[in-house]
């Protein structure tokens, strides 16, 4: 049952994310793409993209999108589709401010304690290795071009990853402007 | 206007017009409650920062229910989160009917072609500010090339990697105090 899978897939995703934002996109990948096959290497990439042009956090985003096209996909009409969307979106949100309500005093009186401290102290790099195994995972044939096939694109893709990796790194232009004008590009080479 | 009205359309506002989400609503936030509604304190707000960076869940509906809960208990924390979401959920709905129809679009197709190796550029590039803030250094560098590997490699799921870090960390904290 589609539902029942999106609300499980989602609440998990929302109560293993930590660190927020980009962080949790191989959480993502991992049950969206990889597990459910929901979504494509191709269209996940696109949402990414996506999720940078419009308001609200990329979990929410990425929620609703892989409800709409989950439900939608399996043959159920726009309105089903609608409802699943939804439904994805507020799985994400439930448990984790639930948890919140509930230890949210503690928490406030702990959070310059040793031991939140220490498990903290692992989990911030561990998150940093989380991110660097998405772009890794998404540094594939679906998003660069098959280098045997079309080496055109291959290496004009190569060529896009450095631009925007320093454009972004060195000189911190806006995440937004740097899609467009890649896409732009695309627009005019291809 | 009730306070519940108000936190709703507060948040509405700071969710539909940060775009990007996360950590990038951090200065509209505290601009709207901290300096213009006057609902927090600065240091009310900065300690709820830090909790909701250390709770699970999403960062910027983390922050937006703690805030509605500290002023309108249960009913906030509700408003809160689903006001700072809905602009998120409404605009990606409308894009996803729309992007169903346009996706084989060949000049959509092209412009995708060049905005991927981009995307995933941005997303490699915030890696190395993290690193900084999560004071990665020669001694526990292995943690995010082990998770990396682990997730990338060799398929492991990132949730396995996140509980062994933090049960790791506690009992770390645990032996050598």
């Amino acid at each position: 049952m589609i539902f029942l899978q999106l609300f499980y897939t989602f609440t998990k995703i929302g109560i293993f994310n930590f660190g927020g934002g980009y962080a949790m996109l191989s959480l993502i990948q991992d049950e969206v793409v990889n597990k459910h096959h929901w979504l494509t290497v191709k269209e996940f990439t696109d949402i990414v993209a996506i999720s940078q042009s419009t308001p609200g956090p990329i979990g929410i985003n990425a929620a609703t999108y892989t409800g709409y096209t989950a439900v939608l996909n399996e043959g159920y009409p726009v309105w089903a589709a609608v409802l699943g969307a939804v439904l994805a979106s507020l799985s994400v949100i439930w448990l984790p401010f639930i948890l919140m309500i509930s230890i949210s005093k503690i928490l406030m009186k702990h959070h310059k304690s040793n031991t939140v401290q220490s498990i903290f102290g692992t989990l911030r790099p561990a998150i940093v290795g989380l991110l660097a195994a998405a772009a890794i995972m998404l540094m594939s044939k679906e998003n660069f071009g098959d280098p045997s096939d079309s080496p055109f694109v291959f290496i004009l893709s190569i060529f896009i990853f450095l631009f925007s990796f320093v454009g972004s790194r060195l000189y911190k232009v806006h995440p937004i402007i740097m899609i467009l004008l890649c896409g732009l590009a695309g627009l005019l080479i291809y | 206007m009730g306070l519940c009205t108000d936190l709703f359309l507060t948040f509405a506002k700071i969710g539909g017009f940060t775009l990007g989400g996360g950590y990038a609503m951090v200065p509209v936030m505290e601009k709207e409650i901290v300096e213009k509604k006057h609902w927090l304190k600065k240091e009310e707000f900065m300690d709820i920062l830090v909790v909701a960076q250390s709770t699970p869940g999403l960062f910027a509906i983390d922050m937006a229910s703690h805030i509605g809960y500290k002023l309108k208990g249960v009913l906030g924390g509700i408003i809160g989160a689903l006001a700072v979401a809905l602009p998120s959920i409404v605009s990606i709905l409308l894009i996803a009917i729309f992007f169903q129809s346009f996706k084989d679009n060949v000049y959509v197709e092209k412009f995708f072609m060049g905005v991927r190796p981009c995307v995933v550029a941005l997303i490699l590039a915030p890696c190395f500010k993290m690193a900084k803030t999560a004071k990665i250094t020669l001694r526990n560098c292995w943690i995010p090339i082990v998770c990396a590997l682990l997730i990338s490699a060799f398929g492991v799921s990132p949730i396995w990697c996140i509980l062994a870090a933090g049960i790791g960390g506690f009992l770390y904290g645990k032996l050598s105090s």
